[in-house]
């Protein structure tokens, strides 16, 4: 691959970069700005989104170069491919389903799906394991959370029959 | 002497049936989570500080110091008896250490290891009582510009000391300091980047994000490589040092405790830097350099010294001003906010019960980590053997209740979810994001004095420069980034951090 890019994990991170920066700098807009004297909500916002954009730009730049280069260092890839999607997709979506559940089913259902749906990530995943670990947790958080620490949480919730 | 009184109150705090079963819960966890690998002091504290709630907050700041302290004498437990350290901080403990533990000498590195620990723990300890209510005093007379202008410093410094490239860097502090000020504003009530959300009116909740970045994106990047991890242990034997040994530690333990101490108070240092700079300074002024790498004592006794050190006097700035100097002391004053303490000089004379408490808690932490570590060292190394595919589900629970129970609102759980993958995709870019978590915590200080300044200086941007103490700190703020981006310091400081 030829290309002006010479480290792609630079030109990545500047672009996010860049592009919250923007992103901040929208948001900001519609604050009051006020005047140095007496800033409003949206100078100090506005001055550091200005910072974060120029931040962001001096990294794309970096990994930019105006000599073609053959190939990249192996160190410099992203590795989109190698990334751990089915880890990284079963965490973020056992957390999510903890924070739907918790309400209308209680904590242990929630707490019980939450750590049944984290197992799967690994690649030894087992029935047997993953169910007892799940009723564990569940045993271990009832008798810590509610029952010693007295969170305000039902076992069960609204849904399931509780309150 | 005033100090012997104050410590003499603090040992009257710190000894109660109470603190000193805290103390103990919190050095046992943190050796807990120093000896087993992919479990770090940030999530821990982090999972544990809506449990502090209940607690009164000396009781509290004892526990959580002790984690803190602790996962330094678990790390290199590890470090030592099977070339895993626990904790970044022992990486360079493992070089040494392991080899001598593969010549049979593991006794002794362990010896060497929680020896050189509790010296420089107790010294440092030491210079935290003596040094810190000055500084407290001293930041007593500071006006809006100089805090401004130290918190400047301090996040600059704890850039230029971080390893990785310094622009992104900046970059993360400047992010941590724009989601820091989500929420309503504090002179207006205008609410900002809460997109009219109402949940989201008290701003992004700390614990949710510190929990996401380093407890949900550590796990993603943990079971990036899920390596089988077989554990041989050493047999660990001979735990009494030989003269011989003894005279070869004493300066290096010396020499470790003074640099992990100063090293220590530094943003951005703490116990890593220490480690791996007492490393270096060892091998160099070694009579017999080339033993190092292949079981030197000295290769134990400094780092193992330093780090303690380090993580002590990493208190110093955080308990005096406010600021903290890395992302633990970050999650230390969320602590001491959630109940209700402001952070700053005044914790020093307005809660004297709670910082002397806290100091006096350092020693009896470290005299039963000392025990902890030595005689029981058999039950540690047995806990090498849970796998982490058991490990980690249990932490993802664990930090799902643990950030929901902090507001008992869904949102935290969600905001914890989100960062949980913003921490990882920024690993993945190199993007290290323990400047991020203290932009955050700065970022809305930071602000309130930007503006309070501003207004006794009726808008002129000059006050920064034209009072000496802050014109001093940026200065040397300036100073401290021009020298880091110098081309000729770069490539040395990046040979520094590869080694």
């Amino acid at each position: 691959m030829t290309r002006f890019v010479k480290n792609s994990k630079e030109v990545a991170s500047g672009l996010l970069i860049v592009f919250l920066a923007a992103f901040f700098a929208w948001q900001a807009m519609g604050l009051p700005m006020g005047r140095a004297i007496r800033m409003g909500p949206g100078y100090f916002p506005m001055i550091l989104a200005g910072l974060l954009g120029l931040l962001g730009l001096i990294v794309l730049l970096s990994g930019l170069t105006l000599r073609p280069v053959e190939e990249e260092n192996a160190t410099q890839k992203i590795g989109f491919r190698r990334w751990p999607w089915v880890p990284l997709g079963l965490i973020t979506l056992a957390v999510v389903v903890f924070g739907l559940g918790i309400r209308p089913l209680g904590l242990g259902p929630s707490m019980g799906l939450a750590v049944f749906i984290s197992t799967m990530a690994s690649r030894r995943f087992k029935l047997t394991t993953a169910l007892l670990s799940s009723f564990i947790m569940v045993a271990f958080s009832w008798a810590v959370f509610i029952k010693g620490l007295g969170l305000p949480l039902p076992m069960l919730g609204p849904w399931l029959g509780g309150y | 002497m005033e100090i012997f009184d104050n410590l003499a109150l603090g040992f009257s705090v710190a000894v109660t049936f109470q603190n000193i079963f805290y103390c103990f819960i919190g050095v046992l966890l943190g050796t807990l989570i120093g000896v087993l690998p992919g479990l770090g002091p940030v999530p821990t504290i982090a999972m544990l500080l809506p449990i502090t709630f209940g607690l009164p907050p000396v009781s509290a700041l004892i526990m959580l110091s002790g984690i803190y302290y602790g996962a330094q004498y678990g790390g290199s437990t590890t470090a030592i008896l099977i070339n895993l350290p626990g904790e970044s901080s022992s990486v360079v403990t493992a070089i040494d250490g392991y080899q001598m533990a593969r010549q049979g000498r593991a006794g002794a590195a362990l010896a060497t290891a929680a020896i050189g620990s509790f010296f420089a723990g107790s010294v440092a300890t030491f210079l935290l009582a003596v040094f810190a209510p000055p500084l407290a005093d001293l930041a007593l007379k500071f006006g809006p510009p100089e805090y401004f202008a130290l918190m400047v410093l301090g996040l600059v410094a704890s850039v230029a000391l971080a390893s990785g490239s310094v622009v992104k860097a900046l970059a993360m502090v400047v992010l941590g300091i724009l989601l820091g000020l989500s929420g309503q504003d504090v002179y207006t009530g205008t609410p900002r980047f809460t997109f009219d959300m109402l949940e989201l009116a008290d701003g992004i909740e700390f614990v949710a994000l510190a929990m996401g970045v380093f407890g949900i994106g550590e796990i993603v990047r943990n079971l990036e490589d899920e390596h089988t991890r077989t554990v041989m242990v050493q047999k660990v034997k001979g735990l009494l040092l030989s003269k011989e040994d003894i005279k070869r530690i004493i300066g290096p333990i010396l020499r470790g405790t003074f640099l992990g101490s100063f090293l220590g108070i530094l943003p951005g240092g703490g116990a890593i830097l220490s480690s791996f700079s007492a490393y270096s300074i060892e091998k160099k002024i070694s009579r017999h350099p080339e033993q190092f790498g292949k079981g030197a004592i000295e290769g134990v006794a400094g780092p193992e010294a330093a780090n303690n050190a380090g993580a002590q006097t990493s208190f110093i700035p955080m308990l005096t001003l406010g600021i903290p100097s890395n992302p633990v002391m970050a999650l230390m004053i969320g602590a001491l906010i959630i109940q209700g303490i402001v952070p700053g000089p005044n914790v020093v004379n307005e809660q004297p019960n709670l910082f002397w408490g806290i100091i006096a808690s350092m020693w009896i932490g470290n005299l039963m980590l000392v025990v902890l570590n030595l005689p029981l060292i058999g039950i540690w190394v047995r806990l090498l053997t849970v796998p982490y595919h058991i490990l980690f589900p249990l932490i993802v629970g664990f930090c799902c209740i643990g950030v929901y129970s902090v507001n008992n609102n869904a949102i935290d759980v969600f905001t914890m979810a989100l960062f949980g993958v913003v921490g990882y995709v920024l690993v993945k870019l190199d993007c290290e994001p323990a400047p991020l978590l203290l932009g955050f915590i700065i970022g809305p200080m930071l602000e309130e004095y930007l503006r309070r300044a501003m207004l006794i200086s009726r808008g002129d941007p000059t006050v920064f420069f034209t009072r000496p103490i802050s014109a001093t700190m940026l200065g040397l703020a300036i100073l401290a980034l021009v020298v880091v981006l110098l081309p000729s310091v770069r490539r040395k400081r990046e040979e520094a951090f590869q080694e």
